[in-house]
């Protein structure tokens, strides 16, 4: 049962991507959209669009505007500049309890005053809903969030899980266009925040709704999000779907922020066609490398490159191999499934390979302070320019 | 919270130390009252019979008991005397009262609790500032304002609303403002800080459901204020029941009020035992709202809050 959803989950996402398409309207835009509280600003010239049916991750550090975002679209904050529209209407001046968003708050807010059951029919019921309508939904929503059997219980005697279950009901009870999530998962340990990844997709897929969710867990991002914006200092830093993000980092920034990286400072030397031929000073041979940008020789450039996108070897690789770091093994993170071996090369300079553990026993395995050999091919790395 | 229990004597000597003040404090003059509103006058020092002779050992202790009886219960409980009257309306008066605190009080505290955090103690610090002077020379200021000749008529008489003077004072309606100005700080504090730690995103979220701010208050800031509310109402009602010095100083004499009634009976009949039993009386006629309001806490603790 499980697997089979999984699959149609995969199958739906590999066609859907509104974003390519032309012709496509998005659902939420934000244009140019500023906030500043005083002197300071919280969200900087942001213009995004989101597509009806889409799971948005928001990412990025403590602080750089993710919840400010967020709430200017739930009508807690108003823009300062620019402005909202919501399937073609402008959201400016509308109310909270106007606006087809719903939000799912990070403290829960359930009201305490409340039974499990009240607390989901607080919205149907401000939406005038008749009593064995509201009736039916509570039931329903109940049964999607497998809780039936605590529906007279207070939110104080739910556990946190529980309790997040509850609150992320009560959110969707009313058929929300939008659903925002605000780091929704925090308080759940690992095991239940990844159970519950895999039951919002569901939920999502199964509602049909719109997805906006807060979260400085990239992981989490990339679990569940169709794309996904890196924020940072409240300007949006790239906006694309998670193997984009990944694979092509638009900056360092991004390279670096999600998953480990190493970034290597180089100088154009030549361009050859799509191959560039790179100068750094950890190795004294040149680096070959693919891109398709338009770097002139001379230029200052970054290699990001990832640590399982590199070969290492106790023995020297043939001339052909391409790229090569020559150094010695300082370090060796063994993590299981993986080792992470950090290679430092003559100039000082440490990297990071990472190798997975095929087999169980290995003849001879790399250790400390052994020599070796990292090579990559000229399309392993990504040449960024900021 | 709920430590578990028997963790040795220094927890119960903990516990003993509010038991003891109550015991020296509140259970034995009350017992003391309730013997003398049980016994009769006399003309002597004190003004009442029987003693209580321990010299005498057992006979006196049997004899006694066999002297009390309940004539002056009788007396206060008889239609007749004003005493039942002055009961009904000085709850009347006291409830009445609350009701105005409450009305005036909320918006105040709710006020207050909205207020800038930094400015929100100095808000405290002006509800609390009258007490600062005595009581009974506040009270005497209301004279000054609601007399015929006084400030407030003066203005409204000024400002060309009114030709002739109102009369406010003695009458209810000067009890009734005195009780609320005087009470106002005990109606204030309990609701303030309920409001106080009241969590904002309750209310944005009952907003973002489809709530306006009006219907918000109603459905989510009133229900979790009522404990600031109930605190609030008691801390007015119970000592305005038994007020004495508003409706003296202010009120008329037809103003009827059981403190009244009592003061009349210790100093102009000077009855200690009657106004002994109209005490022991309205002890218990105030024991009802604390017995409602302990239950009222007792859920709360319950619900974890
Ligand atoms: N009401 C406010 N007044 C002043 N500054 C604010 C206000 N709300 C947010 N900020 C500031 O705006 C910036 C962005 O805040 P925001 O809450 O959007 O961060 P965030 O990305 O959600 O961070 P986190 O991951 O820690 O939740 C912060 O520096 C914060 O201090
Ligand atoms: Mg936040």
């Amino acid at each position: 049962m499980a697997k089979a959803r999984t699959q149609t989950i995969g199958a739906v996402r590999r066609t859907f991507s509104p974003w390519t398409d032309p012709s496509a309207t998005p659902l939420i835009r934000f244009e140019n959209v500023v906030k500043s509280f005083g002197a300071f600003t919280a969200v900087n010239h942001v213009s995004l669009d989101i597509y009806e049916r889409e799971f948005f991750a928001l990412l990025g550090p403590s602080g750089c505007g993710k919840t400010t975002l967020m709430r200017m679209l739930a009508g807690f904050e108003e823009p300062t500049e620019g402005r909202i529209t919501l399937a073609g209407q402008d959201l400016t001046g509308v109310p909270p309890y106007e606006r087809p968003v719903n939000m799912m708050f990070q403290s829960y807010a359930l009201f305490p005053h409340m039974s499990v059951a009240d607390n989901i029919a607080f919205g149907p019921k401000q939406a005038g809903m008749g009593k064995g309508e509201i009736a039916a939904r509570v039931e329903e929503m109940l049964a999607l969030v497998k809780l039936e059997s605590f529906a007279k219980r207070k939110p104080h005697q739910l556990s946190g899980g529980q309790r997040q279950r509850v609150a992320l009901a009560r959110a969707v009870a009313n058929r929300p266009k939008v659903l925002l999530l605000d780091e929704p998962l925090g308080a759940l340990d690992k095991k239940l925040r990844e159970e519950t990844q895999f039951e919002l997709m569901d939920l999502q897929q199964s509602l049909g709704m719109t997805f906006l969710i807060v979260t400085h867990d990239q992981e989490e991002a990339m679990t569940v999000a169709d794309r996904i914006a890196v924020m940072n200092h409240g300007v949006l830093v790239q906006v694309d779907p998670p193997a984009t993000i990944y694979e092509q980092p638009a900056t360092k920034y991004v390279a670096d922020f999600i998953g480990d990286v190493n970034i290597i400072a180089c100088k154009v030397e030549g361009c050859f066609g799509s191959d560039l031929r790179l100068a750094t000073s950890l190795t004294p041979h040149p680096l070959q490398v693919t891109h398709s940008g338009d770097q002139k020789p001379g230029d200052e450039v970054w290699l990001a490159i990832r640590p399982e996108k590199m070969r290492i070897s106790l023995d020297a690789p043939d001339a052909a191999a391409g790229n090569c770091f020559e150094g010695e093994i300082w370090d060796i993170g063994y993590l299981g499934d993986l080792s992470v071996y950090h290679v430092e090369l003559p100039c000082g300079t440490r990297i990071k390979v990472s190798q997975p553990n095929l087999s169980r026993v290995v003849e001879r395995p790399i250790t400390w302070e052994d020599k070796v050999y990292v090579t990559f091919t000229p399309h392993a790395g990504v040449v960024l320019s900021r | 919270m709920a430590l578990p229990g028997s963790r040795g004597i220094g927890r119960r000597l903990v516990i003993a130390v509010p038991f003891f003040w109550l015991l020296l404090l509140f259970v034995v003059p009350f017992l003391i009252v309730l013997k003398i509103s049980l016994s009769q006058d006399v003309i002597a020092q004190p003004p009442y019979t029987p003693l209580l002779d321990l010299s005498q050992g057992w006979a006196g202790l049997k004899d006694f008991f066999s002297q009390l009886n309940f004539d002056n219960y009788g007396y206060v409980l008889d239609w007749n005397n004003e005493f039942l009257n002055a009961y009904g309306s000085s709850l009347i008066i006291a409830g009445v009262s609350t009701l105005l605190l409450l009305l005036v009080g909320y918006p105040i505290a709710y006020g207050m609790a909205r207020a800038p955090r930094s400015i929100q103690p100095t808000l405290v610090m002006m509800v609390i500032l009258p007490f600062w002077t005595s009581f009974l020379i506040r009270v005497y200021a209301w004279i000054g304002i609601l007399s015929q000749d006084g400030l407030l008529n003066q203005a409204l008489t000024a400002l060309g609303i009114i030709d002739t003077p109102l009369e406010i004072l003695n009458t209810d309606l000067a009890v009734y403002i005195g009780i609320v100005y005087s009470y106002l700080p005990f109606m204030v504090l309990p609701l303030y800080s309920a409001l106080e730690k009241m969590d904002g995103t309750l209310l944005e979220a009952a907003e973002d459901l489809g709530c306006p701010p009006m219907k918000a208050f109603w459905l989510v800031t009133f229900p979790l204020s009522l404990p600031g509310v109930a605190a609030g109402a008691l801390l007015c009602f119970i000592p305005a029941v038994g007020e004495f010095v508003i409706p003296d100083l202010l009120g008329g004499s037809d103003t009827l009020m059981i403190g009244k009634s009592l003061w009349t009976e210790f100093t102009v009949n000077r009855s200690w035992t009657a106004s002994s039993a109209v005490a022991v009386l309205l002890l218990i006629v105030l024991v009802v709202p604390i017995v409602i309001y302990q239950n009222i806490q007792a859920r709360q603790l319950e619900a974890g809050k």
